[in-house]
C-alpha cells in the first residue's frame, strides 16, 4: 500500500505499466489506447445541444458518432484514476496558475486561462487534423509501427519544442 | 480472441472506464499530469515525458507484436498523409507548448486539481475539435489528401517480417534511454 501513496513513481515503472495496459486494451477491447476522439464526440454532444440536430449532419460526426462509448469512458476513467492517485499521495490541490507559468508570466489567473484555452483550440484542431494525439499516435500508434504515427509523434515534439522555446526563451 | 467480449457493449464501457482509471493513475504517478513537467520536457531540461512514452512503446510493441504473431489480436494502424500527420502534428505541437497538457494528460490534470486544465484547456480542446468538424469536408478534399500513404506500417513499407523492425526499434529505444540516463548523471 505504501507504494501507492508515493507522489512519484519511476518513469520506467509508469511506462512499462502503460505498455501492459496497451496489451490488455488490444486483447480485451480489440483497440489501442487513445484519448482524442472522446473530445470530438463531446464536441458533437455540445454542438447538438447548442445548434440542434442539424449540426449532426456534419460528415465528421458521422465518422465519429457523438455517443458514449469505450474511448469516452476511458477519458472519464483517466480523470478518476488521476484523482485517486493524487488523493492517495496527498498531492491533490486546486491550482489555477502552474509554477513555471507563474515564474515567467506572473500569478494572474486570466492570462493563463486564456492562453490555456487558445493552446487547447490548437491542440483539439491539430489532434483531429493528425487523426490522433500523444496517446493514440504517440504511444499506441508508434508501438504498432504505423508510419502515420511516427510522423505525427515527431511533429508533435518538433512543434512542441519550438513553441516552448519561443514562449519561455523569447517571450518570458 | 475474445470477439464476443469485443462486441459486448456494456462490458466494453466498463473495460474502457477501468483501463482509463489505470491509465490516469499511472499518468499522475509519473508526474506528467503536471504542467511544469510537460513544459520542462519541451524545453529539454527534464526527460520524464519521453522516458515514460518510450518505455511504454517498447513494452507495448513487444507484447502486441507477440500477440499478433500468435493470432490473438489484430493491429489497427491509422492511415495518414503528410498533409494530415505532419501538418496536424505541428499544429498539435504548438498547442502542446501553449497549453502544457495533451488530451490524455489534460484529463489527468483535471483529476489532480489543475483548474487551468478544467476551465481553459478542456473547453479549448472541445472548441478545436468542433472547429475541425466544421472544416473537415474542405480539408479532406485538399490538405489531408496531400501525399497520402494510407494505414501503412514500417515493416510493410520495408517489405520485411514485422519482427525485423520490432527488435531493432526496441534495441534503439533501450539504447536511447540508457544514453539519456548516463547523459543526465554527473
Amino acid at each position: 500500500m505504501e507504494y501507492l501513496e508515493l507522489s512519484r513513481w519511476s518513469p520506467y515503472a509508469v511506462g512499462i505499466g502503460i505498455g501492459i495496459l496497451s496489451w490488455i486494451s488490444f486483447l480485451l477491447s480489440g483497440q489501442p489506447l487513445a484519448s482524442s476522439t472522446a473530445f470530438t464526440r463531446t464536441a458533437g454532444f455540445l454542438e447538438r445541444l447548442l445548434l440542434g440536430k442539424k449540426a449532426m449532419e456534419r460528415p465528421y460526426y458521422q465518422k465519429f458518432v457523438p455517443k458514449i462509448e469505450w474511448g469516452w469512458m476511458l477519458v472519464v476513467g483517466v480523470v478518476i484514476g488521476a484523482f485517486i492517485s493524487a488523493q492517495l499521495s496527498g498531492t491533490f490541490r486546486s491550482c489555477w496558475v502552474p509554477g513555471m507559468w507563474e515564474g515567467a508570466f506572473g500569478a494572474a489567473t486570466w492570462p493563463r486561462l486564456l492562453t490555456a484555452f487558445g493552446g487547447g483550440v490548437l491542440m483539439g484542431l491539430g489532434a483531429r487534423w493528425a487523426g490522433g494525439c500523444t496517446s493514440g499516435h504517440g504511444i499506441s500508434g508508434t508501438m504498432q509501427l504505423a508510419l502515420s504515427s511516427w510522423i505525427a509523434a515527431v511533429s508533435f515534439f518538433v512543434g512542441g519544442i519550438a513553441g516552448a522555446l519561443l514562449i519561455f526563451k523569447a517571450m518570458a | 480472441m475474445f470477439t464476443k467480449l469485443h462486441q459486448n457493449g456494456k462490458m466494453q464501457l466498463l473495460l474502457g472506464l477501468g483501463l482509463g482509471v489505470a491509465f490516469g493513475f499511472l499518468l499522475q504517478k509519473g508526474g506528467v499530469t503536471d504542467y511544469d513537467v510537460i513544459v520542462r520536457q519541451l524545453l529539454l531540461v527534464d526527460f520524464t515525458v519521453v522516458k515514460i512514452m518510450l518505455s511504454a512503446v517498447v513494452t507495448g510493441m513487444l507484447g502486441i507484436h507477440l500477440m499478433r504473431s500468435l493470432g490473438w489480436i489484430r493491429l489497427s494502424p491509422k492511415p495518414g498523409s503528410l498533409g494530415s500527420s505532419m501538418l496536424g502534428g505541428l499544429i498539435f505541437g504548438a498547442g502542446f507548448a501553449i497549453l502544457g497538457y495533451c488530451p490524455g494528460t489534460v484529463a489527468g490534470a483535471i483529476g489532480s486539481g489543475a483548474m487551468d486544465a478544467l476551465a481553459g484547456g478542456l473547453p479549448g480542446i472541445l472548441a478545436g475539435a468542433a472547429a475541425f468538424a466544421v472544416l473537415y469536408p474542405g480539408l479532406n478534399r485538399t490538405i489531408l489528401a496531400w501525399k497520402d500513404f494510407g494505414p501503412v506500417t514500417l515493416p510493410e513499407l520495408l517489405r520485411v517480417n514485422p519482427w525485423a523492425v520490432v527488435l531493432p526499434v526496441a534495441g534503439l529505444i533501450v539504447l536511447l534511454l540508457y544514453w539519456l540516463e548516463s547523459a543526465a548523471a554527473p
